[in-house]
């Protein structure tokens, strides 16, 4: 069962260095075979690329395990990205900052209650600039997911 | 399309034909896995999914929005978008095949420049919905560079 005392909890800024190479990577990934991204020498990363933040963000810096969802009954229900002007460059340095911002609960259409958790990370360019905002939103079902299918 | 888009200086591209992705591998689920740092065992190794009650393991729903961000940034630009939001519907199994389109919601002036809101889908063979999204992008100027020239600072 999430924990609603987690609203507020904020992780300690981290670093995340936008690379070309790992845009690469994770362009084709995607399957993507835009040259915006694979030829550019300073390609601005695709729209759902900053959830590489994985490779970044881990103990103090990641607050979303003090949301306590039931690993068994998680699953990722929404994930948003907002850009304020084209997204982040290869070369681009940021510094990102991820807080748990709600937990509400809402009745499933097959009975039961779902828990929904949301954490949001700001990233921000050298110059402080607020450049992008991610959300992403979990969900604790009733049921093990297994079950629902 | 509203007159309105037809008089002023930018214009939404029509959407590309829909995009068929598959019959879809653990190859594309591990591959981004790997790319995106999500190591989840779900999603590539075989005993732990069925330890977990699923048959095999499944996609990554951020693999299958990421073929919607691919489709698109081929559409409208990869500088351009200023907002994505997907929604994870159904499970994505090996051996589905995908089809991701899009649709033009609305057209609109916000900040001095003309942006479109679209409307993303990710579909299973079955016709079930593994991905609903939506996004907002500047709109491309037609008398700027195409796609090619993007990003070349």
């Amino acid at each position: 069962m999430a924990n609603p005392d987690a609203v507020g909890t904020r992780g300690t800024p981290f670093r995340m260095d936008v690379e070309r190479g790992k845009i690469r990577e994770f362009a084709r990934a995607v399957r993507s075979t835009n040259p915006a991204y694979l030829d550019a020498e300073r390609p601005v990363v695709p729209p759902t690329f900053l959830t590489t933040t994985f490779f970044w963000q881990s103990g103090d810096a990641d607050p979303w395990p003090a949301v306590e969802l039931d690993p068994q009954r998680g699953l990722h229900a929404e994930q948003e990205y907002t850009f304020f002007g084209p997204p982040p460059r290869a070369g681009t340095r940021l510094t990102c900052q991820s807080h748990i911002s709600e937990i509400y609960t809402k009745q499933g259409r097959r009975g039961g209650e779902l828990t929904f958790a949301v954490m949001v990370t700001e990233f921000r360019d050298e110059t402080g600039r607020l450049v992008a905002r991610s959300r992403l939103t979990g969900v604790e079902t009733a049921r093990p997911p297994a079950e629902e299918s | 399309m509203s007159g309105d888009g037809v008089t002023t200086p930018g214009s939404v591209p029509a959407p590309p034909a829909p995009w068929v992705v598959g019959p879809v591998t653990r190859t594309d689920f591990v591959r981004y896995q790997g790319a995106s740092g999500d190591m989840n065992p779900i999603h590539h190794d075989e005993e732990f999914a069925r330890a977990a009650g699923f048959p095999t393991p499944f996609s990554v729903g951020m693999w299958q929005a990421g073929l919607l961000g691919t489709y698109a940034t081929d559409w409208l630009g990869a500088e351009n978008v200023r907002n994505f939001r997907v929604r994870f519907l159904e499970q994505v199994w090996p051996g589905d095949t995908l089809t991701c389109h899009g649709e033009v919601l609305r057209e609109y002036e916000q900040d001095g420049e003309r942006r479109v809101d679209v409307r993303l889908t990710c579909s299973r063979q079955t016709g079930g919905t593994a991905v609903t999204g939506w996004a907002t992008f500047v709109v491309p100027d037609p008398a700027g560079p195409g796609r090619e020239a993007t990003g070349v600072a």
